[in-house]
């Protein structure tokens, strides 16, 4: 094999986006080709795992692992390639911060098994058959991964060098963080400090989004099929529900540009431990409702009703953030309820 | 692990603490935790040589941090910071354990408050490791002072500031100052004429160049901290020119029309619709009662404009009401009380029964100037009873009611009873009561008096009065149903009048007071100190202090005490021109602010701009009070609360569940 440096790409609990992500750099794909030798890449090479584990420890010079931790080949994958690599890259919100797989940690393993496998109106199941981690047959034994019951974010499994937010993380943003690992690895140009946030700025999305914000003080909000919000005017103004004040910049507003909110993939400002809660702070510190002097009970009440009108307050504050979350996962039993 | 050293103190506070908390076992193991350089216990750390431990172990050990674990901080936080300032550090690089309220005093079990002891000293060592310098603000006082209430407590701290050359600002809501004294015949003990003491007073204040007096007036607003409040005042409508006024009372003698007068007359007597409360009252300028008034109501009458003798007219039915806006450095609250509804208690008749009186309706009653011109007389106004009972305790002491006891009620009824020997020489007096409370200078004796004066003191609560009678001289009688402790028998005494004593409870609207003015008050609705003993009219909300019956029951020299206290605490304060104020302030990193404008209608104080220009917002820290509403709020986590940051309270909260770090069996099934 050539001097090259090597690139290796894995996926876990994840949808195949953040690969794409890579690929929609353009013709940069081209560049990342020329420089690196790739090493790993199940999703556009046929590479084994028994390749992998051939190879020398700290071989592999840059794996950009996406997605969470969902099962037991996960947790053992994301050891194997971190002692293959001497750089270990988080990259997209799954890895980063659990994202959309991880909200099943508001629920329990059993519950999501029912709903997969069990009692779900586009299922035909009629025996029942649930995955299982062992089962003998004629031929053998066959085995399949262990499903776990809480979906942990990569770094809660191994040491991670660098994150890479985003679902998935914008172009511009993957292209320049690989011109600097690619500085670092072929002209010793030093590299961002471990544990460093990468590809993205340290203001809000706020700060890239042109609508003007006013002093605020909601007395509904709107799903986003409900109205048709002013293009001039901030979303959240509007009742949309944007979770832009409480991200990390450095996608360039795109949601909030098509008068669709903010998701919120880029994941927490830095030092917040919990966009999920600063956000639902947020949220509770402008709600218009009541009159001054009004009995607690009546606020309460008025208050509530605004309240109600937000549809899934956890699958909207914690869309991408649960896993990586102060919560982590709801207390449940076994049928998944509080 | 930082390289901090950290010293740690564990108090005994006597036994306060050490009978409960193994403080050597604290101690010993607070000495193995990481970054900790000293630690020791000691009887009394507030003590001179308590501190000087501190203060020799910064110098001798080169400590960087001090963590105490004893008291509360409201107690001696103060103290330990002195202390470390003295030794040289930041006095912010001290955290304060308290093991003695939130642990010692709460259990008896020693070995659960051993362990909480741990918890909460680590919480504080492994908070002090995030703590910073911080540096004390100078806030500026303004000399002008604010009085809410023109009851004896208000007025005595507004005439104590303005004798002492200050400007105050004195709101009463009703038309006159004068309060509940202004309604008494006579003062317990010594029988003073209330109104011979009281109007000098009244007048005083009505007349004195220091006092801008605000009647039918009421406070709408107040923002700003101690030494800047800005405070809006609703100036109702009098329907009168102050300015051309001259108080002849013309236009009250020709007014044409009467109403039940309930709140100075008690509902005892009639006055007019343009009235003053009383002949005394301060300023004598009438007001019209818009609800009641003719004109107002049916457009026709205006007997007082076309009577009223001056040049220009003083009537002035188009006036509105006015919003007043004040600039003043302190508050004092004297909001006073109101007397218990008797209704509330059945049984004992009040309004039901026509000869059952309340002792408001009493005071009215032998008041000189009052509806009876002082002679006490049946509900038919002409019949003087040849028997009174008077029940103490109503609505006091009572699980039903208030538990507390009001405090006052024994002395006015041992008053009512004189004053019924004095004006109706052969009548039966009953006292009937369940302790007899008289502590006070003075107030003894005139029990003493009493039993002389040959008052029949019953020891008891009265079942109920009633007018049933089962035997021929119970007939057309109200009968005094009571356990007579003493004798140990069930009485029925008949009698004319019955005069219930009712407790003094808070204002009703002493909750809105309270959250307006940002301070508390407890269940009962009494205004909260403080500290009961040590700092009775200071409130925790600095520049915001109490006087008299709104902190609790109180007769007529404690109000003047606590008046005189709260406007010596003020004129201390102005005296001093600026107050050291806590830095514990929040500050928004401007560069990382953008714009979102969550915050910008947070702040109470105000504190909070956004510039357009930049689009960016900004904290003024001179406004901040440091109440972190803001930076909870903030969903960037760019405004910082400094002495409360992030760093600190997660490492408090981590360092308190030392022996219960999160379980790792989430993970797998």
């Amino acid at each position: 094999m050539s001097e090259k440096p090597k690139l290796a790409m894995y996926w876990a609990a994840s949808c195949g986006g953040c690969e794409i992500s890579v690929l929609n750099i353009h013709e940069h794909i081209l560049t990342v080709d020329s420089i690196f030798d790739i090493a790993f890449f199940p999703c556009i090479a046929d590479f084994k795992v028994h390749h992998v584990e051939n190879y020398p420890d700290g071989y592999i010079d840059v794996c950009l692992w996406n997605g969470a931790i969902r099962n037991s080949e996960s947790e053992h994958m994301a050891h194997l390639l971190r002692q293959k690599s001497k750089v270990l890259v988080a990259y997209g919100s799954c890895a980063y911060e659990g994202c959309i797989p991880a909200l099943s940690n508001l629920t329990s393993k059993a519950a999501t098994f029912n709903t997969v496998y069990g009692e779900n109106h586009s299922l035909d199941n009629p025996n029942q058959v649930v995955p299982l981690t062992s089962v003998d047959v004629a031929e053998g034994t066959l085995t399949l991964p262990e499903f776990y019951h809480t979906v942990q974010s990569l770094d809660q499994v191994v040491d991670v060098d660098y994150y890479l937010p985003g679902c998935p993380p914008e172009p511009p943003q993957i292209w320049a963080v690989l011109q600097v690992v690619v500085a670092g690895l072929l002209e010793g140009a030093p590299l961002p400090p471990k544990g460093s946030i990468v590809g993205v700025t340290n203001t809000a999305v706020c700060e890239e989004c042109d609508r003007v914000k006013s002093e605020k003080a909601i007395e509904r909000f709107y799903r986003p099929y409900e109205i048709t919000p002013d293009p001039e005017v901030c979303l959240l103004d509007q009742g949309l529900v944007c979770m832009g004040l409480a991200t990390r910049g450095g996608c360039g507003a795109l949601c909030p540009q098509v008068n669709m909110g903010c998701r919120g993939c880029y994941g927490p400002m830095p030092g917040v431990e919990d966009q999920g809660a600063k956000m639902l702070s947020a949220i509770a510190s402008v709600i218009g409702a009541g009159e001054p002097g009004m009995e607690d009970a009546e606020l309460e009440e008025k208050i509530g009703a605004v309240v109600d009108t937000i549809v899934d307050p956890a699958g909207t504050f914690y869309r991408f953030s649960m896993a990586h979350s102060l919560l982590r996962r709801a207390k449940v039993n076994g049928n998944g309820k509080g | 692990m930082s390289e901090e050293k950290i010293g740690v103190y564990i108090c005994h506070c006597g036994t306060n603490i050490a009978k409960v908390v193994d403080v050597e076992d604290v101690a010993e193991w607070a000495g193995n935790q990481p970054n900790v350089e000293v630690s020791r216990e000691y009887k009394f750390m507030c003590s001179s040589l308590g501190q000087d431990l501190i203060e020799e172990d910064i110098k001798e050990k080169g400590l960087t941090r001090i963590v105490v674990s004893s008291c509360s901080p409201h107690m001696h936080e103060k103290t330990f910071r002195t202390a470390c300032e003295r030794g040289g550090l930041n006095p912010f690089m001290f955290e304060m354990a308290n093991i003695r309220e939130h642990d010692s005093w709460t259990t008896d079990d020693e070995t659960a408050a051993t362990q909480k002891a741990k918890a909460l000293t680590n919480a504080a060592i492994e908070r002090v490791v995030h703590h910073e310098a911080l540096e004390q603000l100078p806030v500026e006082i303004n000399p002008n002072t604010l009085v809410v209430g023109g009851g004896i407590a208000g007025i005595t701290a507004a005439l104590e500031l303005a004798d002492g050359g200050r400007h105050v600002y004195l709101v009463e809501r009703e038309p006159s100052i004068g309060g509940h004294m202004a309604q008494l015949d006579k003062t317990f003990p010594t029988l003073d004429c209330s109104a011979c003491i009281l109007t000098p007073k009244m007048v005083d204040a009505g007349q004195h160049p220091n006092i801008t007096l605000l009647t039918w007036s009421e406070v709408e607003k107040v923002d700003g901290f101690i030494g800047n409040f800005t405070v809006s005042i609703r100036k109702k409508a009098r329907y009168v020119n102050e300015e051309h006024c001259t108080g002849c009372g013309i236009c009250i003698e020709k007014c044409p029309f009467n109403v039940v007068d309930d709140i100075f007359e008690a509902g005892m007597g009639d006055r007019k619709v343009i009235y003053r409360p009383f002949p005394q009252a301060v300023p004598k300028y009438p007001v019209i009662d818009k609800e009641n008034c003719v004109y107002f109501q049916k457009g026709k009458c205006k007997a007082c404009e076309k009577f009223c003798p001056t040049e220009p007219n003083s009537i002035e039915f188009d006036q509105q009401d006015e919003i007043l806006t004040v600039d003043v450095g302190n508050i004092i609250l004297a909001t006073g009380f109101q007397l218990f509804d008797s209704t509330k208690i059945p049984q004992y008749g009040y309004g039901r029964l026509p000869n059952v009186f309340t002792g408001i309706e009493f005071e009215r009653m032998v008041n000189a100037s009052g509806p009876t011109d002082g002679k006490i007389v049946l509900r038919d106004k002409k019949t003087a009873p040849k028997s009174v009972a008077i029940i103490h305790c109503v609505g006091s002491r009572d699980e039903n009611y208030h538990k507390y006891c009001s405090k006052i009620c024994c002395m006015y009824s041992l008053k009512f009873a004189h004053l019924v020997h004095e004006r109706i020489p052969d009548a039966e007096v009953y006292n009937c009561y369940i302790d007899m409370r008289t502590p006070g200078k003075g107030y003894e004796e005139f029990y003493n008096r009493l039993l002389e004066e040959g008052t029949h003191f019953i020891r008891g609560k009265v079942a109920e009065v009633t007018n049933a009678a089962r035997k021929p001289e119970e007939k057309g009688k109200l009968i005094v149903q009571v356990e007579d402790t003493l004798i140990g028998r069930q009485r029925r005494v008949p009698v004319d009048m019955v005069i219930l004593s009712p407790a003094m409870e808070a204002q009703p609207d002493s909750k809105e007071i309270s959250q307006l003015f940002k301070m508390g008050c407890d269940f009962d609705g009494f205004f909260t100190e403080r500290h009961p003993k040590l700092d009775p009219v200071a409130t925790m909300t600095d520049g915001i202090l109490i006087a008299g019956a709104c902190q609790g029951p109180k007769d007529v020299p404690d109000s003047v005490a606590q008046g005189a206290a709260a406007a010596a605490r003020v004129a201390g304060l102005i005296n001093l021109g600026t107050v050291m104020m806590e830095p514990v302030r929040a500050s928004i990193n401007q560069e990382d602010c953008s714009g979102c404008r969550i915050c910008n209608n947070m702040c109470p104080y105000n504190a909070i701009v956004f510039h357009a220009d930049r689009k960016v917002s900004e904290v003024i820290t001179a406004l901040c009070q440091g109440c972190g509403t803001c930076v909870a709020a903030c969903p960037s986590g760019i405004i910082s609360g400094a002495h409360f940051t992030n760093d600190q309270l997660f490492s408090q909260i981590e360092g308190i569940l030392w022996d219960v770090r999160p379980e790792k069996e989430l993970v797998s099934a």
